[in-house]
């Protein structure tokens, strides 16, 4: 299949690698054939028809998408029978789908408008058949909304939540006229198996699936005299907000995303990035506690691997999908949260503030988190720890809304105490991240000396890899890890739930004797997050975890444990790790919930 | 029962001689019965006409070590009820085609795809499959039958559904290609062949190719089990020869009062009366003038009969069956069928079944599989030949 194949497409002679679909022999020479159902992470459905293009001498017209290249293939792209038949399949979808655009959240962003744009679906078209037939939205879940009188039966979806997920909440169900994606019993998406990652909703082209928006909530809090609005910026935002407001992929963006923040009117603008060095200090202490235990102390009642704990995806999917092994989960809360119990405590009585008057916001790249911030265990500090979680499409929204021009803004600086953080809390954006900044931590904990990788970049974790494993021999150790000497600390990391699962099944049979293990719901980690920037691509990823990387290189400090903020920080009000206070904020417990 | 009426009963005829013609087949040479499958002319019985020696010779070529066999008795086209008939009566003639190609191909498994509906045949099955396997034992042919029971769905009926559907998933097509001789059931190379074909296979063992070839004409060889009903006196299941021309069909059938044939269920082609001369019953090749293929289905409709509410039945029946995978065929469906309402109400237009017609064209060269492909072949056949009764 490697042999190179020759065709003709629009009379432009191709030569591609045998195997090869039509879509992509036409990419090569910049004909775009419209898509809908197809997507670039997603295997081949060839459901949705808009790619059809013609064959010389074939009666039938051809999926470009699923359709290999043949020798000798003439295609047309464009001929009138083409046209004819692609106008009429953009009627048809349009005839299933409520196109009250201009009340739709996804007006502007919506392939299908997009293409009904092109091929002018106007009057004349189809009857209506949502008329004919009545819709549900379930809106029940704090982070995704889905509206099936939207859905155009692409499967996206489906294929996200079952390939690159393997969680299947979303399903096709019945058929004929009544086809529809369900999920199980048609139950809403907050009763079933759905991790709310939002995966579903960067990959679906119309708005039938959404993030819950908490625009208004926020806005108003915003405009509220006697409320202190306090703001925290996940890592991978700083890296894809551009994306949202016009740049292309890659941009770090970080200095104007301050700006806009203050200019919306957020009287505290801080990060989680803070909180995310803070998060490496207390996992990566119950690491080493857990390592102490088991190595030294053959407790057998401790468990490892220890798996990271700050993706909210993660952590739903393990609570439904391997309960037994939620004793291995870190009890570090996420970022998010630690920011939250700390921003309602320790910073409101720096400032001055009542915590009751205290309206938390987070920015993420993330869905999940709307879910996480809403989670019962979430009120460490009498109250909702995070109040609102926007998603990274939000902010620019607001951005919008508000008139800035982003582009323009001058760069700025957060505010202090709990703005301040390390390159090592950068990269937890980026899938391995969160690995590799523990390692720099915990390494230098028990020898003393920095990580032996040079210039702290330990690059066998990074990268894009499904399942990456990295080993790092201990020696030398200072004399209180006496028992670490010799240890070959044994590392994973696997992003997306599919990679989770598998990691995960193999720990479950024995066949795997990890020490520590990173999972990220999400491809490529929270940088390719279901709250990011649409669309995504394996290109666009790369682009921003190549700028998450650049951001850590830029970062004075690379450490999370010389992060001056956090030194203060134990120093004033936590006095240790993993001690009483953390136990009170910082730390969580996880529930077994339903299999379906 | 009409005087004139040639009933070939090639299939039905039961000789018991099934030993001895495997222990015949199973010990020549495979080249030999392929090529003998080939030039006798058999093509697939389930409507599509893909020339069955072929099939058998590419799953032959196909390189791997599992393969599988496929009978598929997922008999759903509206109007057809001979594959019931076959495996009540001759079910030995299929597995013995079963056994044979098997052995060709390489298959260690077999499968009976036994349409939901028919239940009732999986015990009588059984005992037959039982015995076929004794048979086979003595013979030393390592090959066995199973029974998969479907669960109701048209669309498992296309062969890529069905695939999927004993995969245990939903029963939708795949893209093609990979076609099934490379990529079938478990991704294996597979023969999948309708309940008549594999029966006709065993005339062609026993009698020679050229017994085959003698009946029908040009592209359409053998004979064929059809499906007779609707407006006629003899309702029932009748081997003809192929090839015979509609009108023909109609004085023998008919009742005297035969304004319409529809060819080949609800997926086949209606043919008014002016038509009928000029139509032959076959696969479309190298014929000039109309010929029509079926999977056997002949519904024949008399003057007291509505073609709306025909064609209404069987849109119904596709809205119904559609996967829903497929634009085309899950919303062209609809349209068609809400469309004919709307103008018989007087909601749109006579001019909107233009519009209908040229949507059910785009879906003849846009649907995923045969189903959303052969809609437009009721739905224009009808509309063109009875627009009248589509307005008023």
């Amino acid at each position: 299949m490697s042999d190179k194949i020759n065709l003709k497409i629009d009379n432009i002679a191709v030569s591609i690698r045998g195997g090869s679909t039509i879509l992509e022999a036409a990419k090569t020479i910049n004909v775009r054939i419209p898509t809908l159902c197809h997507h670039e992470d997603l295997c081949v459905a060839g459901n949705c028809r808009v790619c059809v293009v013609e064959q010389v001498g074939s009666d039938r017209l051809l999926p470009a998408c699923a359709m290999p290249v043949a020798e000798g293939m003439e295609i047309q792209t464009n001929s009138m029978k083409v046209r004819n038949a692609r106008k009429q399949i953009v009627e048809l979808l349009v005839s299933e789908h409520r196109a009250d655009c201009t009340r739709c959240y996804k007006n502007g962003k919506c392939e299908l408008q997009e293409l009904s744009s092109e091929y002018i679906v106007g009057e004349g078209g189809f009857i209506d058949l949502i008329a004919h037939k009545g819709y549900t939205i379930d809106n029940f879940s704090p982070s995704i909304i889905k509206d099936d009188s939207k859905c155009i039966r692409c499967q996206r979806c489906v294929r996200t939540c079952d390939q690159l997920q393997s969680i299947g909440a979303l399903t096709v169900a019945h058929k004929g006229e009544h086809m529809k994606v369900s999920s199980f019993f048609d139950k809403p998406m907050f009763e079933v198996v759905c991790t709310n990652c939002g995966q579903c909703v960067n990959r679906c082209p119309t708005g039938a699936l959404t993030e819950k928006t908490y625009l208004d909530e926020v806005w108003s809090a915003l405009n509220s005299d006697h409320k202190h609005t306090v703001v925290q910026t996940a890592p991978a935002v700083r890296i894809a907000l551009g994306e949202a407001l016009g740049m292309p992929p890659g941009e770090i963006v970080t200095g104007k995303m301050v700006s806009a923040l203050r200019r919306l009117g957020f009287n505290s603008v801080l990060d989680t990035d803070f909180t995310a060095d803070l998060t490496i200090i207390e996992e990566g202490n119950e690491l080493l506690q857990r390592l102490k235990r088991v190595v030294k102390d053959k407790d057998d009642s401790v468990k490892l691997p220890l798996t990271t704990s700050c993706s909210p995806g993660w952590v739903k999917f393990i609570e439904h999908a391997f309960p037994e092994l939620l004793p291995n989960v870190s009890t570090a809360k996420s970022p998010q949260q630690m920011f939250g119990a700390l921003a309602k405590t320790f910073f409101a009585n720096k400032i001055g503030v009542e915590p009751e008057n205290m309206v938390s916001i987070s920015i993420m790249p993330c869905t999940a988190k709307k879910y996480e911030a809403d989670r019962p265990e979430m009120r460490s500090s009498g109250f909702k720890d995070v109040d609102y979680v926007l998603t990274t499409r939000e902010l620019a929204l607001m951005i919008k809304q508000a008139g800035i021009d982003f582009a323009s803004l001058p760069d700025d600086e957060y505010d202090s105490i709990m703005g301040e953080s390390s390159g090592a809390a950068v990269i937890f954006g980026a899938t391995g991240g969160v690995m590799e900044a523990a390692l720099r931590t915990a390494y230098e904990v028990v020898t003393g000396r920095e990580v032996p990788f040079e210039g702290l970049n330990i690059t066998p974790v990074r990268g894009m890899e499904n399942i990456r494993e990295a080993n790092i021999k201990i020696e030398n150790v200072l004399p209180e890890w006496d028992f670490l000497e010799g240890v070959e600390l044994k590392t994973c990391v696997a992003h997306g739930l599919t990679n989770a699962k598998h990691v995960m099944e193999a720990v479950k049979e024995g066949r795997a004797d990890y020490h520590f293990i990173e999972i990220m719901a999400c491809p490529g980690g929270c940088l390719g997050g279901g709250g990011q920037p649409i669309p995504t691509s394996p290109a666009i990823r790369k682009k921003r975890s190549e700028a998450i990387y650049h951001e850590d290189e830029l970062k004075p400090i690379r450490k999370s444990h010389e992060n001056p903020e956090v030194v203060h920080l134990y120093e004033e009000f936590l006095k240790e790790p993993l001690g009483e206070v953390s136990h009170k904020l910082l730390h969580t417990h996880y529930t077994e919930r339903n299999r379906y | 029962m009409k005087k004139n009426l040639q009933r070939l009963d090639l299939i039905f005829k039961n000789e018991h001689d099934t030993d001895v013609i495997l222990q015949r087949t199973l010990a020549r040479n495979d080249d030999e019965v392929i090529n003998d499958l080939i030039s006798s002319g058999l093509k697939g019985r389930g409507g599509a006409g893909f020339p069955t020696g072929l099939k058998w010779k590419l799953a032959a070529e196909s390189q791997d070590d599992e393969k599988y066999v496929i009978c598929n008795a997922d008999e759903g086209e509206p109007g057809t009820f001979k594959d019931r008939e076959i495996l009540s009566s001759v079910p030995h003639k299929v597995l013995s085609g079963m056994a044979v190609c098997a052995k060709i191909i390489g298959a260690k498994k077999g499968f009976i795809y036994l349409r939901s509906e028919y239940t009732f045949l999986k015990p009588q099955l059984l005992n037959v499959i039982e015995e076929f396997h004794n048979l086979l034992d003595s013979l030393k042919l390592n090959f066995r039958v199973e029974i998969f029971m479907g669960s109701g769905a048209y669309i498992c009926g296309e062969e890529s559904a069905l695939f999927e559907s004993m995969e245990g998933k939903r029963g939708e097509p795949r893209n093609k290609p990979p076609f099934p001789t490379d990529f079938g059931y478990k991704g294996k190379p597979t023969v999948i062949n309708n309940v008549e074909t594999l029966a006709h296979t065993y005339s062609i063992f026993k009698y020679g190719p050229d017994k085959f070839k003698d009946l029908g004409i040009q592209d359409s060889r053998g004979s064929k089990v059809f499906s007779v009903s609707g407006d006629t006196p003899i309702p029932g299941i009748y081997e003809l020869e192929f090839g015979m021309s509609l009108q023909k069909f109609v004085d023998d059938f008919g009742d005297g009062d035969s304004k319409a044939v529809q060819v080949g269920g609800a997926s086949g082609f209606c043919v008014p009366r002016k038509r009928f001369g000029k139509t032959v019953i076959g696969y479309q090749g190298k014929l000039r003038g109309t010929s029509l293929p079926t999977g056997g289905s002949m519904m024949i409709f008399n003057s007291s009969r509505s073609m709306y509410n025909v064609l209404h039945n069987y849109l119904d029946f596709f809205v119904e069956e559609s996967c829903g995978q497929c634009t085309p065929c899950r919303v062209g469906t609809q349209q068609l069928l809400i469309g004919i309402q709307a103008v018989k109400k007087g909601e749109q237009s006579s001019s909107y079944l233009d519009k209908l017609l040229d949507l059910a064209e785009a879906m003849r060269v846009t649907a995923k599989c045969g189903l959303g492909q052969s809609v437009a072949n009721s739905f224009s056949s009808i509309v063109e030949n009875f627009r009248e009764e589509m307005i008023y």
